[in-house]
């Protein structure tokens, strides 16, 4: 990667083109419409020609690293090889071409399509029925959560409006909470790192509208009491619902239907293999059980008993409408492609590899990295920071930052650091089934060299990276003094 | 091991690993899941596939799917899409990236999104545009609730009838859930009614409205005084514009609106059934901090080389957990580079064609459709852009499913009974010809 220092817009210079319309010999011409409902000037927007575009752009993506460039140990996000067959799929004009308001009669094709998907999902899973129309992971939570509150008023009752939160939960838990209007109640983790059944017990009663999980939980461990939760959150009148974040792991092996959750997201750009993209576009499908299936987001694909595909619009029990049209297509054309290649033979090794993975680099770590709670892990695990942090040599110690800078000079991205928020140092480490053994070694190798390094001296870790684009930025003065946008 | 192109390990790697891990199967890194929990049974999927079977599949149902030359928008809009978007698109360093946390190694990623939205602001005429939303519905939701933060203690958030109806449900729903009250203002001759709004302002508890620039008919509003009314009542103005009309129609900075929102898709995005597209969203400075989602800001390395870092980031969920500006926490990353590559493609010269060509093209079909006699102004006088309603005075039904069978989608049936047509650059006039010989036929 070489540091190159361009924006679009610096390359412009007025008269340059880089389009070509067809002429379509029309007469009419803007200048018809009120001079008060136009605009006085022109837009700002770049000048430029088609081969300098081209090359500002490829020389952007290559200051990126992506999963095809090299390892993401990346906790919780599940950064596994993005097939290139499901690119090809998704880029088919057969499917590209389509308007949502066409007819359902137009789109038979793609809505088998979303319907194989919707029972593909339901079957990896154990739910009875899915929605595919959330947009991303946040989304699908959300979306579940607005399923949960509407069950609870459907039946008129409407004291409902607390859910139960682990203090581990992913950070977008009580923040989707709180945009469907719902209070939080955080539930304590034991000395274990899993849900302490004691705590939860007196947070349950008739205000409790159900409990999020995340299983297994952030730091990569099945909740085993989760039987004895599940049935008591049941009692109380409230619902479970699975973060489905962490999935990965259970993928071929366990179904959170089978769990007791009534209520769950999945993250197709994680457990199913579709391209992170810098940040979206995602998936966010959710699944529930029996009882919710009529409070799922609207529109819906359905299949008739004539074998036809039908797009139910609207519906009195629904929780509402969730998105613009029916999800991101797109993405789920990639995520089904690669459930054809998986198949049920494949699927039952994914998860498995998955935790073998991150078992296998826990334990060729924990003698230089501190491993806080060190039963087997699933598909991640946490370290709380260094063993040896160098401070011994009179110098600050090496922080998880640090580690995580310095990774970045060894071609590897650096694991989720600072989260979850119960240590102080946390690294958390998610290797995903998709790694080869010898990438596997390969990182152990450099993370071993880079705790000989802290503890000899913790200097060369606060500088890093050496070798990245940049070193690193100014975030202090971003903030106070934000520039958001090229100043012409 | 089974031969799966995606699973590196040989059966020696896992026994080795199985041996460092010190377990002495697979199955035994499960131990800790009650024993119930564990799935026997046979999974209900299909048999695995190679890839040339994935790809017949997918062909065979792809050719259920005719070809039709779409002359329908109600937010998904048929426009070009030049050949350089999805090759820049395709390469894996921008596809397969994770969002850019590691600023060191996501330059490109940063670079993109800070000129995507220094584009947004230019087009809207506002100061800080966000990284993107999923899409225009639910960036319209989060201008709802953004709109309730800026007002503090005023709850009600009053929605124009003239919003395509899929941005009015998404509203709706968000609204039920965080428990906003949702007012219409009512439509007069086919526009937002400036005297409705001021009597829904009498009531006192607005935060906000939320006006399209362009309305559910394709009527260009005139939103003379409606930021005036608003401002005086405490409360802002929120605009849902297509971006791709902004390059011609009043930005909502001249307007004097608080914050734009809207569905980026009108700019070359593939209509790709809905999605992905992706919402943009906008705002005044003096609202920069309760702005949703990912902002990118520019900075310096400890080098002093010009850098950029997601900022701002005290907002967000991931600091804030429940007390975050919203639950959002990624952007439609690649989705914006879409846009930032078509608006740079397009320049100001080429946004302007495509409003000019597809306006024509309207006003042409326009012409044409009321000559056949099948149809009738609704809104005579109102100035549109590129889409437009007629009363129809046929079977819009039967009328439909003869134009699908020739080929086309035309004269979308609305909820008031109109016919809803659009008209975009990509249309020539031997389409429109053919579609009208096709509607007398």
């Amino acid at each position: 990667m070489k540091y190159y220092d361009k924006l679009v817009f610096e390359l412009s210079k007025p008269g340059r083109t880089a389009y070509t319309l067809p002429n379509n010999g029309f007469k009419a011409s803007l200048s018809e419409i009120p001079a008060g409902l136009l605009r006085s000037e022109s837009p700002v927007l770049p000048e430029v020609s088609e081969p300098d575009l081209v090359r500002h752009y490829t020389n952007l993506s290559q200051m990126n690293f992506g999963v095809d460039t090299g390892f993401y140990p990346l906790g919780s996000c599940t950064m596994k090889y993005n097939p290139k067959i499901n690119e090809e799929i998704a880029a088919m004009p057969a499917f590209q071409g389509l308007h949502p308001l066409q007819d359902e009669s137009t789109i038979q094709g793609a809505l088998e399509v979303y319907y194989e998907m919707q029972k593909a999902l339901a079957a990896i899973t154990g739910m009875k029925r899915f929605t595919l129309n959330p947009c991303a992971g946040a989304h699908g939570e959300l979306t579940g959560l607005m399923i949960i509150r509407n069950y609870h008023l459907l039946r008129g009752d409407t004291a409902r409006t607390k859910v139960i939160v682990p203090d581990s939960a992913h950070g977008t838990n009580p923040a989707s909470a709180a945009v469907c209007g719902l209070e939080i109640v955080e539930v304590k983790s034991g000395a274990n790192g899993l849900v302490d059944v004691e705590s939860l017990r007196p947070l349950l009663g008739p205000d409790i509208a159900g409990i999020m999980m995340t299983n297994p939980n952030t730091l990569g461990l099945f909740e085993k009491d989760i039987k004895e939760i599940a049935a008591l959150v049941h009692e109380c009148g409230g619902l479970l619902y699975y973060d489905g974040a962490n999935m990965n792991p259970l993928l071929g092996m366990v179904r959170p239907g089978d769990m007791g959750f009534d209520v769950m997201h999945l993250n197709l750009h994680k457990t199913f293999s579709t391209p992170h993209g810098g940040g979206g576009p995602g998936s966010g499908p959710v699944g529930v059980c029996e009882k919710l299936a009529d409070c799922l987001p609207v529109p819906r694909v359905e299949k008739l008993e004539n074998g036809k595909f039908t797009v139910v619009g609207s519906s009195k029990t629904s929780a509402g409408r969730v998105s613009a049209f029916m999800g991101n297509f797109g993405v789920i054309l990639r995520a089904y492609a690669y459930i054809l290649m998986l198949g049920k033979q494949n699927v039952k090794m994914a998860g498995k590899l998955a935790t073998l993975s991150a078992n296998y680099i826990k334990e060729s770590l924990k003698d230089a990295y501190k491993l806080p709670i060190p039963t087997v892990c699933k598909h991640e695990f946490v370290f709380d920071g260094l063993i040896d942090d160098g401070s011994s040599t009179g110098k600050p110690g090496a922080t998880t930052l640090d580690v995580a800078k310095r990774l970045l000079d060894f071609g590897f991205h650096a694991p989720t650091i600072y989260f979850p928020l119960l240590f102080h140092q946390a690294l958390m480490i998610e290797p995903t089934e998709t790694e080869s053994k010898e990438t596997l070694d390969a990182f152990i190798d450099v993370m071993h060299e880079i705790a000989r390094e802290a503890a000899a001296d913790p200097d060369i870790l606060h500088n890093a990276p050496h070798k990245a684009p940049i070193t690193r930025p100014d975030e202090t003065t971003a903030a106070r003094n934000p520039i958001l946008k090229c100043e012409l | 091991m089974s031969n799966f192109p995606y699973f590196p390990h040989t059966a020696e790697d896992i026994r080795q690993m199985l041996e460092r891990i010190g377990v002495s199967s697979l199955e035994d890194l499960y131990s800790d899941v009650p024993a119930d929990f564990l799935f026997k049974g046979e999974y209900d999927l299909p048999d695995a596939k190679s890839e040339q079977e994935v790809r017949d599949w997918f062909e065979k149902l792809a050719a259920l799917n005719p070809k039709l030359k779409v002359f329908v928008g109600q937010g998904s809009y048929d426009h070009y899409s030049p050949a350089v978007i999805p090759n820049l698109l395709s390469r894996s360093e921008f596809l397969t990236a994770y969002t850019p946390y590691q600023c060191e190694i996501s330059q490109g990623t940063l670079r993109y999104i800070f000129e995507y939205q220094t584009m947004i602001c230019n087009l809207t005429g506002l100061d800080v545009s966000n990284a993107s939303m999923y899409d225009g519905p639910t960036a319209a939701a989060e201008a709802m609730r953004m709109a309730v933060a800026c007002a503090k203690k005023k709850n009600t958030v009053l929605v124009s009838k003239g919003l395509l109806p899929n941005v009015l449900e998404v509203i709706r729903t968000y609204a039920k859930y965080y428990g906003t009250t949702i007012e219409e203002i009512a439509l007069e001759g086919g526009q937002t009614s400036l005297s409705s709004l001021k009597a829904l302002l009498a009531g006192g508890d607005v935060a906000g409205a939320i006006i399209p620039s362009i309305n559910r008919y394709g009527i260009i509003e005139d939103l003379t005084g409606f930021a005036e009314a608003l401002h005086e009542a405490g409360a802002v103005l929120a605009e849902y514009c297509d971006p791709s009309a902004l390059a011609v129609v009043k930005s909502p900075a001249e307007w004097g609106a608080d914050i734009a929102v809207g569905d980026g898709q009108s700019l070359g995005i593939p209509m790709m059934l809905g999605g992905p597209s992706v919402g943009f969203m906008a705002c005044k400075k003096d609202y920069m901090r309760k702005l949703p989602g990912r902002i990118v800001g520019q900075t310096v390395d400890s080098e002093g080389r010009r850098a950029f870092v997601l900022t701002l980031q005290a907002r967000e969920q991931h600091i804030r957990r429940e007390k975050a500006t919203s639950n959002i926490c990624s952007n439609e990353s690649l989705m914006a580079l879409y846009v930032t590559v078509y608006l740079s493609l397009m320049g100001p010269q080429g946004m302007r064609e495509v409003n000019e060509k597809s306006y024509a093209g309207a006003h042409y079909l326009y012409e044409e459709l009321l000559k056949t006699g099948k149809f009738e102004p609704v809104f005579p006088d109102k100035p549109f852009l590129k889409e437009f309603v007629l009363r129809p005075l046929v079977d819009l039904d039967a009328l439909q499913k003869k134009l699908y069978q020739a080929g086309f989608f035309a004269a979308l049936k609305t909820e008031e009974g109109y016919a809803s047509f659009c008209v975009t650059e990509k249309r020539s006039k031997e389409d429109i010809d053919t579609l009208i010989h096709e509607i007398l036929r």
